[in-house]
């Protein structure tokens, strides 16, 4: 990805390769298309304790 | 109304998206005996819904967001445990992981994308609450980003739609469902041929109805990019909007560009106007609702999805034929009857208002167009995808069977004469909606009142167009070609 000059029109160009975060159907729905998807298992960073994510992402974790 | 017993349980530390618990809820409230169901994540808004429900015990109440609570209220004890025995063996099915596609899956975007360096794109749908969070990671390491999730506060999306522009990333939403990019359907989209029109859209229904009205009369895609319903708000400025005609102006396989939206923000406006007058290509501006505006010679606005579908084509596609109105015609008994649209798509919502306004007929909604008027006339057109609808509820592209109820009163009451539906196919969207709403008409007389519907999709969808509206006109359903067309019916049958 860093070597990119224009990554929209890479997109546009395809192939579509799709990084999916929640709603696990969408991957699934786009992996029976034939683009490739890999699902993420999210769930709520420090469970969901507002204070403590913004921590997280002060020290960049 | 609460009589019976409720009981709830709870799972620490079971996460599962919210499409799957509320698939999994319909399916526990559609059994026998059972009032009431929730499968719901214990976050502050969900336990305020479970307090509305009056089912948030102290168990419920102590819940955290990485908490599984199942609430049900039922008509007895046996009825309870049903409902329970069910929740839980579909919660340890295969459609929330725990099944046959329990391999395992990264969990973090940095594991994704070691996973799949390729990467160009992140679909975002977590919980509004971390949306922006996700997003914000995702466009920091280089990535376009899809934001379905909505409930973002609009600074959030200014924020990330600038870090967007200034790494030269598409930022698509928040609030963004449909997209079409290089012939992949993603999200809520429909199967379409790829083609030279490009679409750029802040409505995914509107986004879905141009490319089926399009790939239906021979045309093709070339991609249909989401912005976001605000994206030509005045806070937002169109900056995704200005993104995406700069991408389509580039790509060699565009030719013409159609907009959808709803009414810009003015100075908005102005600023996509002077942008599409430096292109050299042609564009299409569908902004429902809006008055007419002056607009580069290069650009024609269209007054519906139809015509700019039309448009986009050159003219082809074209009206309604003259049989749907004479089918409606045979079946419209009930000449003073007023008319209730119950809409699952948002901008079909909108064009069939805009339709009833040009042909002269006053009207209420829950989401007016511009000049709507707040009429007493009786004719209610409603979008059941409105935020009152879908408070802890799927969307009714999800789960038709949120229509039922609304369908059920409208075929009963008799004021109404005419019930207008669409039926939106495509990926995401529910596998057999027509089949859904004939099991509702089924009862019913089919001569009073007479039921139009429009379906958006393509034979090449999941659900099979064709296949739809047989099933649909089998159920004694008027089918019309298009949405703006069975709204056009209904204004002529009103009209005599």
């Amino acid at each position: 990805m860093e070597d990119r000059k224009d990554p929209i029109q890479d997109l546009l160009d395809g192939p579509v390769a799709v990084i999916n975060i929640g709603l696990a159907q969408f991957a699934r729905t786009l992996e029976g298309q034939g683009v490739a998807a890999v699902q993420v298992d999210w769930c709520p960073p420090a469970g969901g304790d507002r204070r403590m994510i913004d921590l997280l992402d002060k020290l960049g974790a | 109304m609460s009589a019976g017993v409720a009981a709830t349980r709870t799972r620490a530390g079971f996460y599962l998206d919210s499409v799957a618990l509320m698939r999994i809820s319909q399916a526990v409230q559609d059994l026998a005996g059972v009032s009431a169901a929730f499968l719901t994540m214990g976050s502050p808004s969900n336990k305020e819904l479970l307090l509305d429900a009056g089912l948030l015990d102290a168990g419920a109440e102590a819940a955290g967001p990485n908490d599984l609570v199942i609430a049900v209220r039922a008509d007895d004890r046996d009825a309870l445990r049903a409902a329970f025995e069910t929740a839980e063996a579909a919660l340890s099915g295969p459609a929330t992981g725990g099944g046959e596609d329990s391999g395992w899956n990264p969990r973090s975007l940095e594991t994704g994308l070691r996973a799949l360096p390729a990467a160009n794109l992140a679909i975002v749908s977590v919980p509004g609450a971390f949306a922006a969070r996700e997003a914000r990671r995702a466009l920091e390491r280089g990535l376009n980003v899809m934001l379905f999730s909505d409930n973002v506060p609009v600074r959030e999306e200014v924020a990330l739609k600038a870090l967007a522009r200034e790494r030269g990333l598409l930022m698509m939403g928040p609030d963004c469902g449909t997209a079409i990019v290089a012939g992949a359907p993603i999200g809520f989209a429909n199967a379409v041929p790829r083609g030279d029109i490009g679409l750029v859209a802040a409505s995914g229904t509107g986004l879905q109805e141009v490319a089926c009205l399009i790939a239906r009369a021979g045309g093709g895609i070339s991609h249909g990019i989401g912005v976001g319903g605000r994206d030509l708000g005045a806070a937002v400025g169109g900056a995704m909007t200005l993104a995406a005609i700069d991408a389509l102006d580039r790509d060699e396989a565009t030719r013409r560009v159609v907009l959808i939206s709803k009414p810009p923000d003015p100075d908005t406006a102005r600023r996509i106007a002077d942008r599409i007058a430096a292109s050299p290509k042609r564009f299409t501006l569908c902004c429902i609702g809006m008055a007419p505006m002056d607009l580069p010679e290069n650009a024609r606005q269209a007054a519906t999805l139809r015509e700019a579908a039309e448009d986009a084509l050159k003219g082809a596609g074209g009206a309604e034929p003259g049989a749907t109105l004479r089918e409606a015609s045979r079946r419209f008994r009930h000449a003073k009857g007023s008319v209730r649209g119950l809409f699952s798509g948002g901008s079909l919502c909108a064009e069939a208002q805009a339709v009833l306004m040009a042909a002269g007929i006053a009207f209420v909604s829950n989401v007016p167009i511009p000049g709507a008027e707040d009429a007493s006339s009786g004719h209610r057109l409603i979008d059941l995808g409105a935020d009152e609808f879908t408070r802890g509820r799927p969307h009714p592209m999800i789960e038709p069977a949120v229509r039922d109820a609304p369908l059920k009163e409208a075929l009963a009451d008799p004021d109404v004469g005419v019930v207008l539906v669409d039926v939106v196919l495509g990926h995401g969207s529910h596998e057999d909606p027509a089949g859904r709403l004939a099991a509702v008409l089924a009862p019913h007389d089919r001569e009073a009142p007479v039921v139009i519907a429009s379906v958006c999709g393509t034979d090449r969808d999941p659900q099979n167009r064709a296949a739809q509206v047989e099933t649909l006109r089998e159920a004694g359903v008027v089918v019309a070609e298009s949405n703006a067309g069975a709204a056009e019916t209904a204004a002529a049958l009103l009209a005599g």
